[in-house]
């Protein structure tokens, strides 16, 4: 009999099953949470969906079906089933079915025995039936261990789903019908059921909808093999949905598609899945190439969040750094070295004959000059040639495109992390839960060490100390009077540093123009490197500078720390700002320069072919060497180099002050506290903290030289690989070795947008300078890939020229003509117009939002401090009613009981969301004495599958029941 | 003890992926981490799935969890007997949902689990008690800590039944700038 047992097979995993599916659509957690803990509440949940499932399977075998009769009925039906069975079952492996059919004809056997005894004891209470099922159920459970292959089950279980779907609206149908009709009636309904079920079984013979239906499941599934691992269920219960969804989807999806249809569907399936696999196998790839993560988890636990931020940012720029270099090595710099014209081939890939000396000199080496200077690392080296070697390289279009693809990278990633970290903080910036965060979030679980550990309590405990402090008294009655006056004379004095140092910067600029007028030969090596010295020192001691200015103000520390980066922010953006409208000034120098020369040089040439003309004109050609050929001042490469120096320099002094303020005070600290004093581990120079916030505002304005100069000097972002790297390294064993865990932890992650903002600013910022001079400043005349051009993007309109049949050019040109740009701006400015305003109105609904729900909260409180009084007259009255104790006990508990009620009346009449509605329920439900408020309930129908709900058809049967 | 020796076929490793939010190598350190834990009791090969458990006592010994002052509810709470043992299955659980990838509202879930100490699904008095203590290692006296409760469940109770439901918390925490960067352990 393969019919039998197939169909008790599906029984049990059906049940299985019904849990599953039941727990997909309801994940919330509360319900998982109620599940586990009561247990027994949950066997009548069990049973009410076992139910379900019987009912749907096999006809009311189970709280109805009983009797000789009944199981009579039920054996032919099985007859009836197996010969349907025999004729339908050629697909299945008549071994397993045998096999299976010994031992379920067993587990039948159990089964109507358990039917008989309940029998016996159905008239007498509806809780025995639950019991003696819940015994059936277990006898099922045995069977279903010794039973049907893991395998199979599985299969069944799956092609259950499928008939679920199919058959939703029937089982609906079916639910009415049973709670009302007679017990003949659902056995044949029943019967019908299982005749389609068995067509179902078959996927050749399925009609379009259900294929539709199958469709549906197959997706579902696969979706639910994408969302797992957001799901949670503990791990165990995540693998084997896992397994046997996989193995659904496996099944069915081949019978999916029709004809022709069905060979394409099976190409795509197989493509996607390989597609998978590729995706996986790249996701592991990726996660083996970040680097230093077992260095930053180490310093994430010894330092918490906030130091490792600066080391992830620090790991972000690297990466962004790397892609910078790759493009600007993959397609500037390597070309032009490998098949641009060779070193010592024109005047411009040539160092001078005056500076051949000391052409490799270390020291001019050092300063960017001799041979730094001719190579590819500047901008001056590169042939104005429009296409190079056999490739036909377009050089400097490359160079062009580069240099704007650089920028227009830069700003693409910046922007997309800050709107991903938009997106994950939760725009919480409100004050409404200050307490419950410090309490929940203050925490960070990174923390491994116990030193960062007993920080952490510390500055936990002060945290809470000053937010119940400010809770008690708002604001303390200190001399506002002293405190605006400091805070104002602090503000002054600030700005005086400002402007000192800008000023500093710009005497130092102007000055080294005149020593580098009167040649860099005579000067020592401080006056050639002041600029570059002075500005690192500024930016070294001015922020100290500001730190105690900050003591005056008496601001909290994270006001105070905002004000701090702000001034430095401005510090540093004057000093680079200074620096640019210094060199603007030599920019314009060097060109007057270059026109003398230019002039010059059109006498020398005319008066070289004069000379070759009038002399002997047999007489070999004189050649001129490269090296002797005039050549103008290239202002390109003076940029670059500035640029380059600053970079080293600034290096360098980070590097050393890591060494003499880290490195050295530690070992000073450590080794003289043998024999000093006083404790100076404990007291005054102690070890420092790492300056987060400090380090990663000189990693952005380190960055936005980087965009301020690639242009002109294409080996920036190699160097600054370079840099990152070493400080990478540096860094962290700084940190590790010569640091302490901060005192006060700020937080980390807020302030993660806030730097984002501030390297836009920069990018901004230094890409405006590189910009106007790419666009307003003629190229020189024979330096650089744009030499001989009047305007360096002319390159465009060359290669489209040249590049692009006649009539591309022609609808580039239309299409750049201000009648149609005028417009798109237009447009654009719209569009932004339009999104802003709906950014707002969204926001204000938000708050309008907010507002209600505090309302309704704080109403619901009212309500519920009002119902709590009622509660306890009532328990008054029923005190001075009642004499007797035991009866007081009694009607102390209904009043409890009446409290509740109370409470449940307001929550369900009031605007509360449902779910604390239903939390509620259970509560209600342990009462003893049966209520009416189960018509709450039809509210929401199927909604959360709560206790009280499951229960309440039982409340409803018992009466039907005892009709009958 | 070679490179080469199998920890998980592969099959397995593609299960876990699926379930969780880690790649095949730090699948593959985790079984490491755990079977540093207790190498007498974790076997090096998972192939077979064999059934062991490591006692709570051994798992928050492990440097990532050994100062978290909630070490002993994470661990209880991610295991499936509510004791604290945990099977490598739910090792892999519990640090997935730390980590970096996993959703806040998965995040959510486990937080509110771990906080709830006396496992009634609901954040009440006693257990804000606890958790504040344990944040302060009980430096606030009785009174201080009493008021930060009370305003605490004030500021988060929606239905004002005074105690935090799953939902209140959920509210609450959703909102939290801090929430997702420090419900975090990097393994």
């Amino acid at each position: 009999m393969p019919r039998a047992g197939l169909i008790t097979a599906e029984n049990n995993s059906d049940i299985d099953l019904e849990f599953t599916g039941d727990e997909d659509e309801v994940s919330t957690f509360q319900e998982e949470l109620e599940r586990g803990r009561h247990r027994g509440r949950r066997r009548d949940g069990d049973r009410e969906k076992k139910k379900r499932g019987n009912r749907r399977r096999k006809g009311a075998s189970k709280e109805t079906v009983e009797g000789e009769e009944e199981s009579q009925n039920r054996l032919e039906k099985r007859e009836r089933r197996r010969k349907r069975a025999k004729r339908h079952q050629e697909a299945r492996g008549r071994e397993r079915d045998e096999e299976e059919q010994a031992k379920i004809k067993s587990g039948k056997k159990a089964k109507t025995r358990k039917k008989v005894k309940n029998e016996k004891t159905r008239k007498v209470e509806e809780k025995e039936e639950e019991e003696g099922e819940a015994g059936e159920r277990n006898a099922k459970g045995k069977m279903k261990h010794g039973g049907a292959k893991r395998e199979e089950k599985k299969e069944d279980g799956g092609k259950h789903t499928v008939k679920e779907k199919a058959q939703e609206v029937k089982k609906k149908k079916h639910k009415t019908v049973v709670e009302t009709s007679s017990e003949e009636e659902m056995s044949e309904e029943a019967n019908e059921d299982n005749e389609e079920e068995e067509k179902e079984l078959r996927p050749e013979s399925l009609s379009p909808e259900e294929l539709e239906n199958l469709k549906e499941a197959v997706d579902e599934r696969k979706k639910l093999i994408q969302s797992l691992r957001g799901k949670p269920w503990p791990m165990k219960k995540k693998l084997v949905t896992l397994r046997e969804s996989q193995e659904f989807v496996e099944k069915y999806e081949g019978a999916l598609g029709k004809g022709k249809g069905r060979r394409l569907y099976a190409y795509k399936v197989m493509m996607s899945k390989k597609w998978m696999k590729f995706q996986r196998d790249f996701e592991n790839f990726k996660t083996v190439c970040i680097p230093w993560e077992m260095k930053i988890k180490e310093i994430e636990s010894h330092f918490g969040s906030s130091v490792a931020s600066y080391f992830i940012f620090l790991r972000w720029m690297y990466g962004i750094n790397m892609i910078l270099f790759g493009l600007t090595f993959g397609l500037v710099m390597v070309p032009e070295a490998l098949m641009g014209r060779p070193y010592g081939s024109i005047s411009r890939k040539t160092v001078p004959r005056a500076e051949e000396a000391s052409a490799m000199d270390f020291a001019v080496l050092w300063d960017c000059g001799g041979y730094a200077q001719y190579s590819v690392l500047f901008y001056g080296y590169y042939n104005s040639q429009r296409a190079i070697g056999w490739l036909k390289f377009r050089m400097p279009l490359s160079y062009f495109l580069v240099g704007v693809g650089t920028v227009a990278y830069s700003y693409m990633v910046v922007i997309r992390t800050m709107a991903r970290n938009s997106n994950e903080s939760g725009g919480g910036d409100d004050n409404s839960f200050n307490f419950s965060w410090k309490m929940f979030t203050s925490w960070d679980y990174l923390i491994g060490n116990p030193e960062t550990a007993d920080n952490k309590f510390a500055s936990i405990t002060t945290s809470f100390k000053e937010a119940i402090l400010e809770e008690q008294e708002s604001h303390k009655d200190d001399n506002i009077h002293l405190t605006r006056f400091l805070r104002v004379l602090a503000n002054f004095l600030v700005l005086c540093c400002l402007a000192g140092s800008g000023y500093l910067i710009y005497f130092v600029v102007r000055r080294s123009q005149k020593f580098a007028l009167d040649g860099l030969d005579t000067h020592t090596w401080w006056e050639r490197n002041e600029v570059n010295m002075v500005m690192s020192l500024l930016g070294m001691f001015c922020p100290m500078l500001f730190d105690v200015i900050s003591a005056l103000e008496n601001y909290h520390p994270r006001v105070a720390l905002q004000w701090q980066l702000g001034r430095i922010f401005a510090l540093f953006l004057g000093n680079l700002y200074t620096f640019i409208i210094a060199l603007m000034d030599e920019i314009n120098l060097k060109r007057e320069e270059e026109m003398i020369i230019k002039y010059n040089i059109s006498m020398w040439e005319a008066s070289f072919y004069n000379s070759s003309v009038s002399g002997n004109s047999t007489a070999p050609p004189v050649i001129i060497q490269p090296a002797d050929v005039p050549r103008g001042p290239c202002w390109e490469t003076m940029v670059g180099q500035e640029f380059v120096r600053l970079i080293i320099s600034d290096t360098m002094t980070t590097y050393i002050t890591l060494l003499i303020g880290d490195f050295l005070r530690a070992v000073l600290v450590r080794f003289l506290n043998y024999c000093w004093c006083w404790d100076l581990e404990a007291g005054f120079p102690s070890y420092s903290e790492f300056d987060v916030s400090g380090n990663v505002l000189s990693l952005i304005f380190n960055q936005g030289m980087i965009w301020m100069g690639a242009f002109y000097a294409p080996c920036l972002p190699a160097l600054n690989v370079l840099r990152l790297h070493v400080s990478m390294y540096l860094q962290c064993w700084a940190v590790m070795c010569c640091n302490v865990p901060q005192e006060r932890v700020f937080k980390a992650s807020g302030s993660n947008n806030f730097y984002m903002a501030m390297l836009l600013v920069i990018l901004f910022l230094s890409t405006l300078p590189a910009i106007y001079t790419i666009v307003t400043i003629p190229p020189s005349f024979d330096c650089g890939p744009f030499s001989g051009k009047k305007r360096m993007f002319d390159v465009i309109a060359e290669t489209l020229e040249s590049d692009f049949p006649a009539w591309f050019g022609k609808v580039f040109s239309s299409a750049s003509n201000p009648g149609l740009v005028l417009p798109f701006i237009l447009l654009m400015v719209l569009a932004i117009y339009y999104l802003q305003s709906t950014s707002k109105s969204y926001k204000e609904v938000n708050v309008e939002l907010k507002k209600k729900l505090q309302a309704q909260n704080e109403e619901n409180k009212k309500k519920n401090k009002r119902a709590a009084l009622k509660a306890q007259t009532d328990l008054e009255e029923a005190r001075n009613a009642t004499s007797q104790t035991a009866q007081q006990q009694q009607e102390t508990d209904g009043d409890e009981k009446h409290a509740s009620r109370q409470r449940l009346h307001h929550g369900t009449t009031g605007h509360n969301p449902p779910p604390p509605d239903h939390e509620r329920r259970p509560l209600a439900t342990r009462a003893p004495v049966p209520r009416p408020y189960h018509h709450d309930n039809h509210g929401t129908p199927g909604y959360l599958p709560g206790f009280s709900q499951q229960s309440e058809p039982r409340l409803y049967r018992v009466p039907s029941l005892q009709r009958h | 003890m070679g490179n080469k020796q199998t920890i998980f076929t592969d099959e397995q490793l593609d299960a876990y992926q699926d379930c969780t939010f880690f790649t095949r190598k730090e699948i593959l350190r985790l079984h490491g981490r755990y079977h540093e834990l207790a190498p007498h009791l974790v076997p090096m090969d998972y192939t077979k799935e064999p059934d062991c458990n490591v006692p709570l006592a051994l798992i928050v010994n492990m440097p990532e969890l050994k100062e978290n002052p909630f070490r002993n509810r994470i661990v209880e709470s991610f295991s499936e007997d509510g004791m604290g043992n945990l099977s490598f299955n739910e090792f892999v659980d519990m640090f997935s949902v730390l980590s970096e990838m996993a959703p806040r509202e998965l995040k959510a879930i486990y937080a509110f689990k771990i906080y709830d100490f006396n496992v009634d699904n609901y954040l009440c008095k006693e257990d804000l008690e606890k958790t504040l203590n344990r944040l302060t290692k009980e430096e606030l006296t009785p009174e201080e800590v009493e008021l930060v409760c009370e305003k605490a469940i004030e500021e988060a109770d929606l239905d004002g039944d005074s105690k935090l439901s799953f939902a209140d918390f959920e509210n609450m925490i959703s909102r939290a700038p801090d929430f997702l960067s420090t419900f975090h352990i990097r393994i």
